[in-house]
């Protein structure tokens, strides 16, 4: 079997850093070659070399057993090498048919643009890969899932032969994963070869045929995906033996913490997406909201620290309503919130990591007086956090957030709730795009919450971390709790089943 | 080499690069306009440091300290427009209308003078307050209507500057004594100007006002890097989202930081009214402070201590303008080379590219 694409022995090194050290990457013509690491490992370096995007300073690319030199992405392109980005590259009020052309428009009389025969073009691409695209949907109109399809359309409309994935599946539902997958499998039918990266192993196991590991910028090896499990394949990623099952007592739960009455709420279209929701979260429990993506679990969150308001209902924090307290108000109540999106909401990127530590408290003393800041408490209550919590960086306290990994940016955010000691600490997705190491640690840290007798409200979307970490699943569908059942009683069945709202739950 | 390219002092390394270049494309202009660059230089140095290197070596002085005095008198107001803009960049927000509200503060200032009755000091304290506080209220109207009804501060501060104008204008010549181009003099009591000062330097019109615009510097400084509030219109600077979820107020923040904008443009408009002049002026149309303000803003990055810097750069360029004219190079010469600074340090990104493959290259 010819290789059409050929690494061989790159190396590219950062001031500091060698970023790849000596990597090999040989993809086969016609398979799914997974590319797995940690954050940081060096995977989207090597991808940007094979894109043109950095010149390695050793090692030679090969496509199709010929040596290429790839100065530019035009020169990428032109090989067949194609990129489905994880933030996709569209034009949100054209269509799909006027992305896919964008900057190569057929022409027809007076330089009109002949879009037509461009839709025709890609209707034509789309049934034959079974991408069911309307050709004249606009972006902002169709589904996530549908705007990654464009996004491959995109590229075998400029007949790419060699698909790169960018983590695609961060951004979508398991039905929709599902789907991708399919198209995966059927893209090198066609005789396309695929690169995925990603750090997710059951993907890699549901669809890749070789992977390739790399650790710190090193090759770790290249391994058939069929003869290795996934705890091999994680412990070559991370560096020694990794644990999928989250350890932990049985939950001890005491009083009601947070109590949700008839709660309503609206979306940002001025929609209901809560609707009479009624829930209790005890000191001593991880209850998780459970639920498909869009369910009013981000509404539910935003209404309880305060980011959006309530339309009716109330919220009881420890026998008080909250409803009406500013964001400040319920933080100092002793409301801790880990935010779904750590780059929007969590940190202020462009701060110093001793800064974003402060976010919520710098104008409580020690951290200023009168108005007037203290460096020296921040510095201070900075190193102390960053080594309680093992947040590492280039620089310590000064570092600015923008610089440090996801999986360091999350430890900092989770650093600065959990030493709040708040009752109720709020994680929305804690674990989103992090590897294998970070989660392991974040739900470590969630778990003795919990056994320090705080109340942790958990919302996830991924079913392991559901079922692993949470001791009671509360099942969110169309903003309503469809059921709530204990975690040890259940399977993925069943919450899957709930949370398509076919079914309600049994134990309570 | 290193130090050229290394990302650490960015902030330092492009505006220089960006000033280097402006000049450069200046002195390449003159050239192909047949001048000859030299005097370019023998200007900007006789306008800053008063040097007149052709007096050398004859009978005549070549040292006059009424240049160096001017150049700061050129210097201060657009200092303090670009401490205005760069107050408001750091919350996010771009303030146009340093203009405008430099305007209502020099109104405010002089009607102060001309109406009210006191001791000298009190009158004198109250002409500086009132500026301060009519460039606030002007810059606190586009900060409340941004976070009340999320109207662009763009659009509101351009239109306020052509209000500012033509209603300053109207209320101007409504003062006692005003004629239709100026108000009347201030009594020399209730002005920044000095004999002292002036005698100091060949009787220019240098004044007091260069320790309010110290002062106004130090306070930015202390605002902005010493102060929880600084901290937050940091935060809502650059991460309203953040900000927001911290528990800040955003909107008030907007509001508050405009209008703190606005009362550095206002105390630019009392310098020009209490200093430079010494009475109100009508005019046709607008002095581009507030634009220079904005030069001034980007090429200082925002900071204190580079809108301080940045305005002496641009006080020169204006300076020069005149002394170039009488020794026969167009004074537009001064202009193109300001705003090739600006675009150079517009192009910022493209500078850095370029740092960054030299960087490679080595």
């Amino acid at each position: 079997m010819e290789y059409v694409v050929e690494m061989l022995n790159i190396t590219k090194e950062f001031p500091g850093i060698k970023a790849n050290d000596n990597v090999t990457l040989q993809v086969k013509k016609g398979e799914v070659h997974a590319l797995l690491g940690e954050n940081g490992a060096g995977k989207s370096t090597l991808m940007s070399v094979l894109f043109g995007l950095y010149r390695p300073e050793e090692g030679k690319i090969k496509i199709k057993g010929e040596e290429v030199e790839i100065s530019n992405p035009n020169v990428a392109n032109d090989l067949g090498i194609g990129m489905v980005h994880q933030h996709f590259q569209l034009v949100e009020n054209f269509t799909v048919t006027e992305n896919i052309i964008l900057g190569q428009e057929p022409k027809k009389s007076f330089g009109r643009i002949d879009i037509e025969k461009a839709a025709e073009k890609v209707k034509k691409i789309s049934d034959q890969y079974g991408l069911k695209v309307d050709p004249h949907a606009k972006i902002e109109d169709i589904t996530v899932g549908m705007q990654q399809r464009v996004e491959i359309l995109k590229m075998l409309y400029r007949n790419a032969e060699i698909l790169i994935f960018d983590e695609p599946t961060a951004v979508l539902t398991p039905q929709e994963i599902i789907e991708l997958m399919g198209i995966m499998k059927d893209l090198i039918h066609e005789g396309k070869s695929v690169i995925l990266i990603t750090h997710k192993l059951k993907e890699i196991k549901a669809v890749a045929d070789r992977c390739t590991v790399l650790r710190r910028g090193k090759h770790i090896g290249t391994i058939d995906v069929e003869g290795t499990t996934e705890e091999e394949m994680a412990e070559m990623m991370v560096g020694r033996e990794v644990s999928f099952e989250v350890e932990k007592e049985p939950a001890d739960p005491k009083d009601v913490v947070l109590k949700l009455e008839n709660l309503c709420a609206d979306n940002k279209r001025k929609l209901p997406a809560i609707k009479n929701l009624n829930l209790e979260v005890h000191a001593g429990e991880i209850l998780c909201v459970a639920g498909i993506d869009g369910n009013g679990q981000k509404e539910l969150i935003e209404v309880i620290t305060g980011l959006e308001q309530t339309t009716s209902g109330k919220i009881i924090f420890n026998g008080k309503e909250i409803q009406g307290l500013s964001i400040r108000e319920r933080t100092l109540l002793g409301i801790g919130h880990i935010p779904e999106d750590r780059h929007k909401h969590g940190l202020v990127l462009d701060f110093t990591i001793e800064q974003n530590l402060a976010l919520q408290t710098y104008f409580m003393e020690p951290y200023s007086k009168n108005g007037i800041i203290n460096p020296e408490a921040i510095r201070e209550h900075s190193e102390r956090l960053i080594k309680e919590f093992d947040v590492r960086s280039g620089k310590g306290s000064t570092t600015k957030a923008r610089s440090m990994s996801g999986g360091n940016q999350q430890k900092a955010i989770i650093a600065r709730e959990v030493e709040r000691s708040p009752k109720l600490l709020i994680a929305a997705q804690p674990t989103r795009g992090l590897d294998v190491g970070a989660i392991e640690y974040i739900h470590e840290r969630l778990v003795e919450e919990r056994d320090k007798g705080r109340a942790v409200l958990l919302m996830s979307l991924e079913m392991e971390e559901v079922l692993n970490v949470s001791d009671r699943i509360a099942v969110i569908y169309e903003g309503e709790i469809v059921g709530i059942v204990d975690a040890d009683k259940t399977n993925e069945n069943e919450i899957g089943l709930m949370m398509s709202g076919s079914k309600k739950g049994m134990n309570n | 080499m290193g130090y050229i390219t290394d990302r650490k002092n960015h902030r330092i390394v492009i505006p220089a690069i960006a000033i280097f270049l402006g000049f450069l494309v200046g002195s390449i202009i003159m050239l192909l306009t047949g001048e000859n660059p030299i005097a370019l230089f023998t200007s900007l140095g006789r306008g800053v440091l008063g040097i007149n290197l052709g007096n050398i070596g004859t009978s005549r002085s070549f040292f006059n300290p009424r240049y160096p005095g001017e150049f700061v008198v050129f210097a201060m107001p657009i200092i303090l427009t670009g401490l205005s803009v760069s107050f408001a960049f750091r919350t996010g927000l771009f303030n146009i209308g340093a203009e405008g509200q430099l305007l209502v503060g020099a109104f405010a200032s002089v009607a102060v003078g001309i109406l009210v009755d006191g001791p000298n000091f009190i009158i004198l304290l109250l002409m500086i307050l009132a500026g301060i506080l009519a460039g606030g209220i002007w810059g606190f109207i586009p900060g409340y209507l941004k976070a009340k009804f999320n109207v662009h501060e763009v659009v509101v501060t351009i239109m306020l500057n052509y209000t500012a104008l033509f209603l300053t204008n109207y209320f101007l010549v409504e003062l006692p004594g005003s004629t239709n181009s100026k108000t009347v003099e201030l009594e020399s009591g209730l002005t920044f100007q000095s004999e002292f000062l002036s005698d100091l330097t060949n009787s220019s019109r240098l004044h007091w006002g260069f320790i309010v615009v110290i002062l106004a510097a130090l306070s930015f400084w202390f605002i902005i890097n010493k102060t929880t509030f600084g901290f937050e219109l940091k935060a809502v600077g650059h991460n309203p989202f953040a900000a927001k979820y911290a528990g800040m107020k955003v909107e008030l923040n907007s509001a508050l930081s405009m209008a703190i904008a606005g009362a550095y443009a206002g105390l630019a408009g009392t310098l020009i009214v209490m200093g430079t002049f010494g009475y109100g002026r009508v005019l046709s149309s607008f002095e581009n402070y507030g634009f220079d303000g904005i030069a001034v803003a980007l090429v200082g990055g925002t900071s204190a201590l580079g809108s301080v810097l940045a305005g002496f750069l641009f006080g020169a360029l204006k300076a020069a303008q005149p002394i170039m004219q009488s020794s026969g190079v167009p004074r537009d010469i001064a202009i193109i080379i300001s705003s090739m600074i600006v675009l150079f340090v517009a192009m910022q990104n493209g500078i850095k590219i370029v740092l960054e493959k030299m960087k490679g290259a080595k």
